[in-house]
C-alpha cells in the first residue's frame, strides 16, 4: 500500500523541480558569465577539437587567445586538438563513452540533437543559457533550431546557398538572371549554345548535388517539405518530391555540368568557376573566401554575381527563402562547462563576428560589434542578404538519420549518371529513413 | 629431448606466454566482438541485448546483401586473375627467363611494396576525365573515341579496381608460387621431357601437380585478402558510385564508426568471418578430393 504514495511523493517532487528549474535557469548567473549558470567542472585547458580541413577557425581562436580573451586565456589556456571531419563521429563517440570530451569540439548533426547520442547523454550545452546567447543572431538561433532542435552549436559560420555566376559571361551573351527554373533551364541552353559550359558542380562529393534537388523540392513543395518527412506527413515518393530529383536527373542528362563531373573533387569545380570555364555554380556563402582570394579568382571578384534558387512555378516556397546552415556544429560540453569555459564562451561571441569578418571575410552567426573596414563588395552584398531574410529553409538531407543521409550523397551519382531511375532514388531513400528514422 | 617434450611443465613454460600473447591480442577481441554482435548500441548510448536481432536484420538488409556479393564477385575475380597472372609469370621466371629473371622479378614485384591507397589514386588518375584527363581517355581521344567516366559506373570501377589490384600484387604471388616451382625437381622435368612432354602437356601433367599444393596455398591466401578488401576501394571510388562497388568491409566500417552502431558492425564481421572460413574450407575440401582422385 506504500507504492501509491510513494508514487506521488515522487511526482510531487517531480513537479517542483520542473517549476523550480526555469525559476533558476532565469535567475541567471555572476556577471562574467551572464546568460547563465556554469553547472559543469572548469578542465585544466580550453581544449578545441576542430576538424582538419577548417584552419581559419583554430587560426581565429588562436588570435583571440593573444588579443581580446588574452585574460580567459591566462585563466584556462587554449589548446588545439584535430580531427578529420570525416572520423568525427567515431571520434567524439568513443570520447565522450571515455568522459574525455574536449570542452569544445566539432561533432556531427545527428549526434546533438536532443535524441541524438549526445544530447540524450546530456552532454550538449544550451547556448541560450550562456553569456554566448546576446550575441548570437537570431537568423543563426532560428537554423540552429530547425537543425538541431536547439541552440547548441557556436555559430562560426553563417551560410546561406545559391548560384554564384560570372557577370562578365552574362552581360556579353545579353542573358538575365533568372528567376524561376524554366528561365534557368533556357540560359542555361544559351550559354551551352554559345560555346560556354554552363554549370559546374562538385559531384565527387554528392551533397553539390543533392542541394539542387532539395532546393527544387524546397521551391516546389514549400518550406516544409523535408519537416514533413522527417514527420511522416508525407514520403519522398510523393510526386512533388520525385519531382525534384527527376528535375536534377534531367539537369545532369544534358551535359551542362561539363564532362566528368560525377568525379569532379570540390577544389576542381570552385577552380572551373574562377578561371572562367563554367559560367554558373550553386555553393554556400564560404566560397566567399576564394572569391576574395586574388590568387584563386582570375575572373575577378568584380565579375561574380550572386543569385538565388529560382522558383518552381506553380510551386509552394518563394525566391525569398534562402538555404541557411551555421557550419559544421561546434558544441560545448556541459560536463565542463564551470566558470572559466563560460567566460571564453562569452569571449568567444562577443568578438568572434568582427575578427572572422575582418581578418578572414568569414561571415558567422555572431553580432558583429566593431567596425569591419575593406569588406569586400561580395562580401558586403552576402551580408546585407543575410540582414534581409526573413524565412530560410534547411537542405535536403539536413534532417536525416546519419544512414540515409549517407544513402542521399552517394546514390545521387548514380541518379545523375542515369543509373538509377528519379523514383527509385527516391523510394530507396524513404525505404531507409523508414528502417532508420 | 623427449624428455624435455614429455613434460607438461616445460611445455606450459614455453608456450604459455605466446599462447597469453595470443589470446589477448587475437582472441579476446574476436570474442569480444562476438559478443557484441548479440547487442545494439555503442560505448556512449549504451548496450542493448537483441538477441539474434542483428543476424536477422543482416539477410533483410539489402546494403548488407549487395555487399556480401561485391566482396565475393571481387574476391573470385582478383584470385583468378592473380593466381593465374603470378602462376604464369612464375613459369616464365623458371622455364624462360631461367637465371636472368632477377631483373624481371624485382621489377615485377615493386607495386606489391607500394602503399594501396597510393596505388587507389594513381589508377585514378589514370581513368579520369575532364580538366585533369588521364592516359587512359588520352589514348580512348587518339583513336577516335569520347571520354568515357569510367569511375561513374558500377562496371568500369570494378574494372579498374581489379586491374589495380592485379598490377599491384602479381608479383607477389608469383614470386610465391616461383619459389614452390624451384622445388620442383630437376630429374623429374628432364625424365619427362626425355619422354616426349613439352611445353603446355609438361606444365599440365608435370608442373601443375606438383605444384599443386603451393598453388592451394596461393589461392587461399588471395581470396582471404581480397575478400578483406578495403583501402582500394575506398581510396579509389569510395564504394561508388552509389554503394554499388562497396565492399563487406567498407559497409562494416560504415556502419560501426559512421553510424555507431557497433553491435550491427559487429554482425558483419561475424559474417565476413564465416565467408572467409567457409572459402577456405571449400578449397580445402576440393584439394583434398583432388588428392583422393
Amino acid at each position: 500500500m506504500r507504492t501509491p504514495r510513494s508514487r506521488r511523493v515522487m511526482l510531487a517532487t517531480a513537479l517542483t523541480l520542473v517549476a523550480i528549474t526555469p525559476l533558476a535557469a532565469c535567475a541567471g548567473g555572476s556577471p562574467d558569465n551572464a546568460g547563465g549558470a556554469a553547472a559543469g567542472t572548469d578542465p585544466e585547458t580550453f581544449t578545441v577539437m576542430t576538424a582538419n580541413e577548417n584552419a581559419t577557425l583554430e587560426n581565429l581562436l588562436t588570435t583571440l587567445s593573444e588579443d581580446a580573451c588574452k585574460a580567459e586565456n591566462e585563466a584556462l589556456p587554449l589548446e588545439h586538438q584535430k580531427v578529420a571531419q570525416a572520423d568525427t563521429v567515431q571520434k567524439v563517440t568513443l570520447l565522450a563513452s571515455q568522459d574525455a570530451l574536449p570542452a569544445h569540439t566539432i561533432a556531427g548533426t545527428a549526434l546533438i540533437r536532443p535524441d541524438g547520442d549526445l544530447g540524450a547523454a546530456d552532454l550538449v550545452q544550451d547556448l541560450m543559457e550562456t553569456g554566448a546567447a546576446e550575441y548570437i543572431l537570431p537568423a543563426a538561433a532560428s537554423t540552429e533550431e530547425s537543425v538541431y532542435g536547439g541552440v547548441v552549436s557556436m555559430p562560426y559560420q553563417y551560410n546561406i546557398e545559391g548560384f554564384w555566376y560570372n557577370t562578365q559571361i552574362f552581360e556579353e551573351q545579353g542573358i538575365e538572371v533568372p528567376t524561376t527554373w524554366e528561365e534557368f533551364l533556357s540560359v542555361a541552353e544559351q550559354l551551352d549554345q554559345a560555346g560556354i559550359q554552363p554549370l559546374t558542380t562538385a559531384g565527387a562529393s554528392g551533397f553539390p548535388l543533392t542541394r539542387l534537388l532539395g532546393m527544387y523540392i524546397f521551391r516546389n513543395v514549400g518550406p516544409d517539405a523535408m519537416a514533413a518527412i522527417r514527420d511522416g506527413d508525407a514520403k519522398l515518393t510523393d510526386e512533388g518530391y520525385v519531382a525534384g530529383a527527376q528535375a536534377l536527373a534531367d539537369l545532369a542528362a544534358t551535359g551542362y555540368f561539363g564532362e566528368g563531373f560525377s568525379t569532379r573533387d570540390g577544389d576542381t569545380s570552385t577552380n572551373e568557376f574562377l578561371t572562367g570555364k563554367a559560367a554558373i555554380t550553386y555553393d554556400g556563402s564560404w566560397l566567399l573566401g576564394a572569391i576574395n582570394d586574388p590568387e584563386r579568382n582570375e575572373i575577378g571578384a568584380e565579375n561574380v554575381g550572386f543569385f538565388p534558387f529560382p522558383e518552381v512555378e506553380g510551386g509552394e516556397g518563394s525566391i525569398e527563402q534562402y538555404p541557411a546552415n551555421a557550419g559544421a556544429p561546434m558544441i560545448i560540453s556541459t560536463k565542463q562547462y564551470g566558470p572559466k569555459v563560460a567566460d571564453w564562451v562569452s569571449c568567444i561571441a562577443e568578438n568572434y563576428g568582427s575578427l572572422a569578418l575582418q581578418e578572414a571575410g568569414v561571415i558567422s552567426g555572431f553580432e558583429v560589434k566593431e567596425e569591419v573596414t575593406d569588406i569586400s563588395p561580395n562580401t558586403a552584398e552576402i551580408q546585407e542578404k543575410i540582414a534581409g531574410i526573413d524565412e530560410t529553409v534547411l537542405w535536403f538531407e539536413a534532417l536525416f538519420d546519419p544512414k540515409s543521409n549517407s544513402l542521399a550523397s552517394t546514390n545521387v551519382t548514380l541518379l545523375t549518371t542515369g543509373q538509377m531511375t528519379a523514383e527509385d532514388y527516391m523510394a530507396d531513400l524513404q525505404e531507409s529513413i523508414d528502417a532508420n528514422g | 629431448m623427449n624428455s624435455v617434450f614429455g613434460d607438461r611443465r616445460t611445455i606450459f613454460i614455453l608456450l604459455g606466454p605466446a599462447l597469453l600473447l595470443y589470446t589477448l591480442l587475437k582472441v579476446a577481441p574476436v570474442l569480444w566482438s562476438f559478443g557484441l554482435s548479440f547487442f545494439e548500441g555503442n560505448t556512449l548510448r549504451g548496450f542493448e541485448w537483441v538477441g539474434v536481432e542483428n543476424f536477422a536484420t543482416f539477410f533483410t538488409d539489402d546494403a548488407a546483401l549487395q555487399s556480401v556479393w561485391v566482396s565475393v564477385g571481387f574476391a573470385i575475380a582478383a584470385t583468378i586473375g592473380q593466381v593465374a597472372l603470378g602462376y604464369g609469370l612464375a613459369l616464365l621466371y623458371v622455364f624462360v627467363l631461367r637465371k636472368g629473371s632477377a631483373l624481371v622479378r624485382t621489377i615485377v614485384f615493386f607495386p606489391a611494396i607500394l602503399p594501396t591507397v597510393a596505388v587507389a589514386l594513381l589508377f585514378r588518375s589514370f581513368v579520369a576525365v575532364g580538366d585533369n584527363q588521364g592516359p587512359v581517355n588520352d589514348l580512348i581521344n587518339f583513336f577516335g573515341g569520347e571520354s568515357v567516366e569510367v569511375l561513374a559506373s558500377t562496371y568500369g570501377t570494378m574494372l579498374t579496381a581489379i586491374v589495380m589490384t592485379l598490377w599491384s600484387s602479381m608479383g607477389f604471388y608469383a614470386i610465391l608460387l616461383y619459389a614452390g616451382l624451384l622445388d620442383i625437381p630437376e630429374e623429374v622435368i628432364e625424365s619427362a621431357r626425355l619422354d616426349g612432354a613439352n611445353g603446355l602437356k609438361l606444365v599440365r601433367h608435370i608442373v601443375v601437380p606438383l605444384s599443386l599444393p603451393i598453388l592451394l596455398s596461393s589461392i587461399i591466401f588471395s581470396l582471404n585478402a581480397t575478400l578483406k578488401v578495403f583501402d582500394s576501394l575506398l581510396a579509389l571510388n569510395g564504394g561508388g558510385p552509389g554503394t554499388s562497388t562497396a565492399p563487406l568491409t567498407l559497409y562494416m566500417y560504415r556502419t560501426a564508426f559512421e553510424y555507431a552502431e557497433y553491435g550491427y558492425g559487429s554482425t558483419i564481421a561475424l559474417v565476413l568471418t564465416v565467408l572467409c572460413l567457409l572459402f577456405t574450407l571449400a578449397i580445402f575440401r576440393s584439394s583434398r578430393r583432388k588428392v583422393e582422385d
